[in-house]
């Protein structure tokens, strides 16, 4: 192992990064937050906001030790080895070979497991328990999140030296296709029909009651995936740029191609279209970020542009409540360009196998179909996205169940209809009436008057 | 005495003040409303999904008046509100049996 050397250019770029990826969780609650109905946006950005308050303490435990620890099987890292951070070494550390310290790895990659938690919660608005949310999010971080991130970065069965790299060649996902959104959009989908429909879905109108929140949620979301997309690189170099770019270019196509579906089919080009298209297109270009060129950067984003916008009509055929379309966006879009980088990853390499164009993949992969790699390529994105369905799935079906069946993921129904904001935590966003702030009703601090016990 | 009640597009309500303050009328109340008439709603569309909204937001306008000025302030009401196209709204007048100035106890047209 190579003695590891400091590069402070690399490690401040990376310090940044994973602040802009820890703001796309807040992001979220606006994104998530303006589509509900005005009774429920505070729990849905508590949602986010709990997301974060439990997986970080959590990674800093034993989620980082999971991910990146010693390999256990194929399907997970040591618990133990850095729990609590102990025996962190910067020596071959996970970006080591970039001169970035362990400190800064740590916090990087919880960001990630923070905002794929939080992602889910966009399928369950309005009707879950805020308590089980929680304990949901401190389970499923630790039995789904870390051992998939596990498998397909830190050197599982998913990752070069696998069992798919063995048969077919090694996956290429750059930034989190499958460990963040086909993950989470599984997730999604399994909780959604854990917990069932809102009360009064697809009958009574739902329609979101912030649109600005919703652009709002999507520019910052755009903003802090640059750190997600280029800062996967873990170094400030070309490769970095590649991903930046590619992560604006796609998400530009994306959101017109959105738009174009609206137009055609609705008759209207709509801002919730804009601002869904944008995500659409950065979920489907984070696993190809840094392996595609800009042309392929583009297909991919006019692919997921208009298939995320088609997919989100599903939930309606199928009669499953996926409250703001993490299905739809998340696991059609990570899909998308987990499969589509089977077509046009394209990496140029010298006679030695390094790798000599701006864009990178591991050692193993293979360019895609349109650039001389064949099928293969194709073969193993398609199988790899199939492994990360069936694994969320199934493991997230155990969890919900478990919950479901134990503390209870409904609120009841009345307090359902009455607004979860009000019933669970107590509060309301906004005081559109001047009068209640000060009139005779209001209670003054310290005097509680507690009108309605809610069990938690 | 009567009270004139008028539902109108709420980007009229500028234009209908005027008009009634240039008529002479001193007071009014204006609260935000929600209806429909024969125009009925309209439809929004939310990531492909229709609502029909039924109930568009309007302005409801209410004036008290003596008995002799029901029809000029309803006139100047309807001339003002008007843009010819449907959803305009409607004018409608009712009695009033008694109206007090709270700051004098002043009665009837006096408290007007």
């Amino acid at each position: 192992m190579e003695p590891f050397v400091l590069d402070p250019g690399n490690t401040a770029w990376m310090l940044a990064a994973a602040s802009l990826v820890l703001l796309m969780t807040p992001a979220l609650a606006f994104f998530y937050g303006g589509m509900t109905r005005s009774k429920s946006v505070l729990n849905m950005m508590m949602m986010s906001f709990g997301a974060l308050a439990v997986v970080g303490p959590i990674w800093m435990l034993w989620g980082y030790s999971e991910t990146f620890g010693t390999n256990v099987a194929g399907i997970i890292g040591d618990p133990f080895e850095y729990f609590a951070l102990h025996n962190l070494t910067d020596d071959g550390s996970l970006m080591a070979a970039t001169g970035v310290p362990a400190t800064v790895a740590v916090g990087y990659q919880a960001t990630f497991a923070i905002i794929t938690v939080a992602l889910i919660s966009g399928a369950i608005a309005d009707r879950a328990r805020f308590g089980t949310w929680l304990v949901f999010s401190g389970l499923w971080v630790t039995l789904v999140y870390a051992p998939i991130a596990h498998m397909v970065w830190g050197g599982g069965a998913l990752s070069g030296g696998g069992k798919i790299a063995e048969w077919l060649s090694t996956p290429i996902d750059f930034a989190g296709g499958t460990v963040v959104h086909i993950n989470a959009g599984m997730a999604g989908f399994m909780l959604a029909i854990i917990i069932g429909k809102r009360r009064g879905f697809a009958k009574e109108p739902m329609k979101p009651h912030n649109l600005p929140f919703v652009m709002l949620g999507a520019a910052l979301l755009w903003f802090g995936w640059f750190g997600f997309n280029a800062g996967s690189e873990f170094a400030a170099d070309g490769t970095a740029g590649q991903a930046w770019i590619n992560t604006l270019t796609a998400t530009c196509i994306a959101s017109l191609g959105w738009l174009l579906v609206e137009r055609i089919r609705d008759h209207h080009a709509t801002s919730l279209g804009a601002a869904s298209g944008v995500v659409a297109g950065l979920v489907a270009i984070t696993p190809a970020a840094g392996s595609v060129d800009i042309v392929g950067a583009m297909f991919i984003g006019l692919a997921a542009g208009i298939l995320c916008a088609l997919a989100v009509g599903l939930k309606y055929r199928f009669g499953y409540d996926d409250s703001l379309d993490v299905v739809g966006v998340h696991l059609v879009g990570g899909v998308v360009g987990t499969v589509l980088i089977g077509l046009f990853a394209n990496v140029a390499r010298d006679a030695d196998g390094a790798v000599t164009s701006y864009t990178w993949a591991p050692d193993g992969a293979l360019n895609g179909l349109f650039y001389g790699g064949g099928l293969t390529q194709l073969a193993t994105q398609t199988v790899v996205a199939i492994i990360a369905i069936l694994i969320s799935g199934v493991m997230t079906v155990i969890i919900g169940l478990a919950l479901k069946y134990t503390m209870g993921w409904r609120i009841p129904e009345e307090h359902e209809v009455e607004g979860v904001d009000v019933t669970t935590h107590g509060e309301a966003a906004y005081d559109l009436e001047p009068s209640s702030g000060s009139g005779a009703s209001g209670v003054l601090a310290g005097a509680h008057s507690k009108t309605e016990e809610v069990k938690a | 005495m009567k009270l004139v009640i008028a539902v109108i597009k709420p980007f009229k309500l500028d234009e209908v003040r005027a008009a009634l303050l240039a008529f002479g009328v001193q007071g009014m109340t204006v609260s935000e409303s929600s209806g429909y008439g024969r125009q009925r709603g309209h439809t929004e569309v939310y990531r492909g999904a229709e609502y029909t909204v039924e109930l568009l937001p309007k302005v409801r306008l209410e004036v008290l008046v003596d008995d002799e000025d029901v029809d000029d302030v309803s006139d100047v009401i309807v001339r003002a509100a008007r843009t010819g196209k449907i959803g305009d709204g409607k004018v409608w007048s009712v009695p009033v049996e008694t109206v007090i100035r709270v700051r004098t106890g002043e009665r009837g047209q006096e408290a007007l």
